[in-house]
């Protein structure tokens, strides 16, 4: 059996080194996508919030219930690396180890490796390698994120946002950015001081922000430590599948991210014909050194590098 | 990109002494490495499956109860039963100095006991896998 094959038939082991090899990147990467590219049938969920809202325990408590409607489910928990050493420590697991043995669970840390956005480089062919593998579900975790960090949305069907209460005042749930990604909006922590307050208002902010769209974002209170409205988020979140699915939005997304392939593929392209081509790395010193010595610009710099430039495509890239 | 150096760190057994786990997971993590912490009271089988989903080169047990003599072999052998016996096992804890070569001989590739220099573990663990991955 190939490796592809085995991938393909649920085989763990090839599972995870598969996800090695996409987070590698490099022509065994592309090889093994190509092969298994066709294969994406997987609904896929975003999990999002700050550090410490609880998405971990959250999603241990989710699996559970999600187990009655789902086959097989993949997590792919992203933990940040260190900007200064590439080290990170993936700690996402500790909250869902009781899954570790369960056949239809597969749990996979995944490091952020410089990428911002809340989401690793590889995490979007990652959640090829499961998809292919059969498994029907694929919960994403981000990092602990801001007000910005945005990436999970191009990735996943339903985004659930995770808030907890004592991150401010009313107008920090105004702000652009996080607060208008949510497709399902947590308030978590409910048994803590705050949460109903911030849970009306992020009710009346959607309310005003979605108008009389034909969907409004549910608000859910839950609580880990009380084990409750674990239940309502799933529920949610069907209810969100089963709109996308009525309205041709599933669609419209895996449009998006073939689109989002293409382009990647194409900068990455002509960015290695870049390097290739021009020798940028042994010529930027050189173009620096025009520049301070004001003898050029980089805009001349670039007009000059662009008239001189034969593109025979089909040889270098 | 290059492949990164991953290292489960795991605690099998019933005590809940973690200090020295987390200061080797983050001592670890300063060297460059990614390292995946499982959390206090692992089986072997828990850790042996996540070991093959994290697709780890490195699995560190740490024990402070006495029961490594059972269960850092137990890992080693569900390894080799689930088809990954490349997987470098290394232990540490309060181990007596008469078990070491007991475990080694089980397959345990090196044991730290209290006052080994952290450098002596990185070390270890970048020439093992460069061994390992060649």
């Amino acid at each position: 059996m190939t490796f592809p094959d085995k991938i393909v038939n649920g085989d763990i082991r090839s599972i995870a080194k598969g996800i090695s090899i996409v987070e590698s990147g490099g022509i065994k990467s592309d090889d093994l996508l190509n092969k298994l590219y066709n294969r994406n049938c997987s609904y896929i969920i975003g999990v999002t919030g700050p550090p410490g809202a609880g998405k971990s325990s959250l999603i241990n408590l989710l699996i559970d219930e999600f187990k009655h409607h789902f086959r097989k489910i993949a997590i792919l928990a992203v933990d940040p690396s260190s900007p200064f050493t590439g080290g990170a420590l993936l700690g996402d697991r500790i909250r869902m180890q009781q899954h570790a043995m369960s056949e239809s669970v597969f749990i996979r840390s995944m490091a952020s490796r410089g990428h911002l956005g809340g989401i690793s480089g590889a995490t979007k062919d990652a959640i090829k390698i499961v998809s292919a593998a059969g498994y029907d579900l694929v919960i994403i975790e981000t990092v602990g994120v801001g007000q910005s960090e945005i990436d999970i949305v191009k990735l996943s069907d339903t985004t659930i946002l995770i808030l907890v209460p004592g991150y401010g005042d009313e107008i920090q749930v105004m702000k652009s950015g996080i607060m208008e990604i949510g497709e399902v909006f947590v308030v978590n922590k409910s048994d803590k001081s705050g949460s109903e307050k911030l849970a009306t208002t992020v009710k009346w902010l959607l309310k005003e922000n979605y108008g009389n769209k034909s969907y409004l974002p549910p608000v859910i209170l839950s609580s880990v430590t009380n084990n409750t409205g674990i239940k309502d988020i799933v529920k949610a979140v069907l209810n969100h599948k089963n709109y996308i699915e009525k309205n041709g939005i599933d669609r419209d997304k895996i449009k998006k991210r073939i689109k989002d392939d293409i382009n990647i593929l194409l900068k990455r392209k002509i960015n290695e014909f870049i390097q290739h081509h021009l020798k940028y790395p042994e010529n930027i010193e050189k173009w620096v050194n025009l520049v301070i010595s004001k003898k050029s610009t980089p805009y001349e710099i670039i007009r000059e590098i662009k008239d001189n430039m034969i593109l025979d495509v089909k040889e270098d890239i | 990109m290059d492949r990164k150096i991953r290292v489960l760190v795991a605690k099998p057994g019933l005590d809940g002494h973690d200090r020295g786990a987390k200061f080797i997971a983050r001592a670890l993590r300063d060297a460059g490495m990614e390292v995946i912490y499982t959390g206090i009271r692992q089986s072997p089988e828990s850790i042996v499956e996540t070991a093959i989903q994290e697709d780890v080169d490195v699995i560190g047990l740490s024990l402070l109860s006495g029961a490594h003599n059972i269960l850092f072999p137990k890992v080693v052998v569900l390894l080799k039963e689930k088809n990954a016996g490349d997987i470098i096992v290394m232990g540490g804890g309060v181990i007596p100095e008469e078990d070491i070569s007991y475990l080694k001989e089980k397959g345990v590739q090196a044991v730290f006991t209290p006052g080994t220099k952290i450098g002596e573990i990185v070390d270890f663990i970048n020439e093992k896998v460069e061994k390992r991955n060649k």
